[in-house]
């Protein structure tokens, strides 16, 4: 692709290509990469804001209401008339808050958020970064993804907003291992930390021979760590049923209380973009990628979209289904249920594969 | 100059200035995130290196975990600052000493003499060598024992750390949804056996009582 797009740059040029290109080859693979991350966050932030309108709709008609419908057709601006109401609000700055910090929180909670996509694969060789260490990459990266919060909380110099940090430390900490070692599992049976690897290797097995590769893929053989991850990703990205860390009815908004406007905002996003990021790791690691349920439809980009729009789908369903965990239920079931569940769950699976009824080879 | 170039000197940089910020901040929580951004750089330094697996080990364990639970506990503190300056100048020639110590062992560790530097033989890795497969070939074949040594260590000091602090209060209200769900009905509610009671018919007299 990189090819393609220079010969074409030097068409559009003509005779004065070579001298422009003299001056921009020092700094070419940083403007291409520049390039391919704003063509990977252009669409991400789209649909963000399409994400919220869908959420809005979706709880609206689970509640037997209209939800958003007066700005543009079917409400379909709502978004956008959001987000410029967010933009040209007042950053207010509470007194007594520490004031780099409280700018520094949106910024650690966004930051995370977007660098994740950087080794995401959306179809074969589709990817920013096709790094080696891709799985590591996502968990170390996520794990910082709580700073924002906690920043926040702290900055505030407010009681809610520290009682939101506090939850969300020891929330977060506590889902980040379930999801860690459910991940191990995929590991164990796609025997790589690439991404893309990871995927080809759900397009192998007995069920794909048959043409039915839907059932080749790691949800049906690892089916409880695909509860256990998918549950573990919406503790992780503090959605309802275990938003606690905002919980509107108990500590008003958590670490969001003090902030208005677009540092708002970037909190939003942030949540948006992580619930979209764990549909997409849940279609890689589980679900296939981009991989066709069956053998006669080709491959590609769409069954992707479709697969995370299925898990958004379910992330939106069960906040209009459940309601919120109590604290004390949800660090049982993150310590108490989940982390043995993987730990057993691991050592079946190794056991698995080392047993003459293995299906991974 | 390449860019790995710059960026090494970028991560250094960095690294120095936050890791002087640790020990140079009035606000230990700001110490606190200064940290965080030195083990970041530090990880950037080590994915130079080709170590991608100890970068982002570095960044999980450390940045992810380890600190957060230090800012936890860091944030809910109330730290009196003039009282921690106060030993300042008694404990400063005791702290050169430690700090000269320190620098001298790296600097006779890190000098190039001590591993041998100039025999061992170029850094030319082909593409697709996997940082995180060695580790691993290594530390369960040849360091298995000493491996699995460190991890039942490890594993003790979770258990020590746990029945350490653990307290088991008499008064406390607290629920355990284990039990709740073991309730039978039998254990909150009774059925008594009784003879029914009859209505008896309404006095006659009453009802001429309303004419």
């Amino acid at each position: 692709m990189e090819a393609t797009v220079l010969n074409l740059l030097a068409s559009v040029f003509g005779s004065l290509w070579v001298p422009i290109w003299s001056l921009v080859k020092p700094v070419w693979p940083l403007l291409w990469t520049l390039a391919k991350i704003v063509l990977i966050l252009a669409p991400l932030m789209l649909s963000v804001a399409y994400l919220t309108f869908w959420e809005r709709k979706v709880i609206g008609w689970m509640q037997v209401r209209i939800g958003p419908n007066r700005v543009g057709p079917w409400g379909l601006l709502q978004p956008i008339a959001d987000g410029l109401k967010l933009f040209f609000k007042e950053v207010l700055f509470p007194t007594a808050a520490d004031k780099k910090l409280f700018v520094l929180g949106p910024i650690m909670a966004i930051a995370p958020a977007l660098a994740l996509w950087a080794v995401i694969p959306f179809s074969p060789g589709w990817v920013l970064a096709n790094v080696d260490a891709g799985v590591l990459y996502l968990l170390a990266i996520s794990s910082v993804g709580v700073y924002g919060i906690i920043i926040a909380g702290w900055a505030s110099n407010s009681k809610y907003p520290f009682f939101g940090a506090m939850r969300a430390s020891a929330q977060m900490i506590s889902y980040e291992i379930s999801m860690g070692l459910a991940l191990i599992t995929v590991l164990m049976v796609s025997n790589s930390l690439n991404l893309t690897d990871i995927v080809m290797a759900q397009s192998k097995g007995r069920f794909a021979g048959y043409g039915i590769d839907v059932f080749s893929w790691n949800w049906l053989p690892l089916l409880p760590m695909f509860a256990v991850y998918l549950i573990s990703g919406v503790a992780e990205t503090n959605r309802a049923p275990f938003d606690v860390v905002e919980g509107e009815s108990e500590i008003v908004a958590g670490h969001m209380v003090e902030y208005s406007g677009m540092a708002f905002a970037m909190f939003f996003l942030a949540e948006y973009a992580n619930m979209i990021l764990i549909s997409a790791m849940t279609s890689i690691f589980f679900l296939g990628g981009w991989l066709s349920p069956v053998a006669f439809l080709p491959d590609g980009f769409h069954w992707m979209a479709a697969k995370m729009a299925a898990i958004l789908f379910f992330f939106l369903w069960i906040r209009a289904t459940f309601p919120r965990y109590r604290y004390d239920q949800l660090m049982r079931l993150g310590w108490k249920v989940f982390v043995p569940l993987t730990l057993i769950w691991i050592l079946v699976v190794g056991v698995w594969m080392m047993s003459p009824l293995t299906i991974w080879k | 100059m390449e860019f790995k170039t710059i960026l090494f000197y970028l991560f250094s940089a960095v690294t120095v200035f936050a890791a002087l910020r640790v020990i140079t901040a009035r606000n230990p929580v700001h110490a606190a995130l200064f940290l965080v951004l030195a083990f970041f750089n530090v990880a950037g330094l080590w994915m130079l290196l080709q170590a991608e697996f100890l970068a982002l080990v570095l960044i999980m364990v450390y940045v992810g975990a380890v600190m957060v639970l230090f800012l936890f506990v860091v944030m809910m503190l109330d730290i009196n600052i003039e009282r921690v300056r106060q030993g300042f100048w008694k404990n400063l020639p005791l702290g050169a000493l430690v700090g000269l110590l320190l620098i001298g062992e790296m600097a006779a560790v890190l000098s190039g003499r001590y591993f041998g530097l100039a025999n061992l033989p170029a850094h030319n890795l082909p593409a697709n060598y996997s940082n995180t497969k060695e580790l691993a070939r290594v530390l369960y074949t040849e360091y298995a024992y000493p491996f699995e040594i460190a991890s039942v260590v490890l594993l003790v000091a979770i258990i020590v750390a746990v029945m350490l602090t653990l307290r088991r209060r008499k008064d406390t209200k607290a629920m355990h949804p284990s039990d709740q769900i073991a309730v039978k009905s039998r254990d909150r509610m009774r059925l008594v056996k009784m003879a029914p009671e009859v209505e008896l018919p309404a006095p006659a007299a009453q009802t001429g009582e309303k004419a």
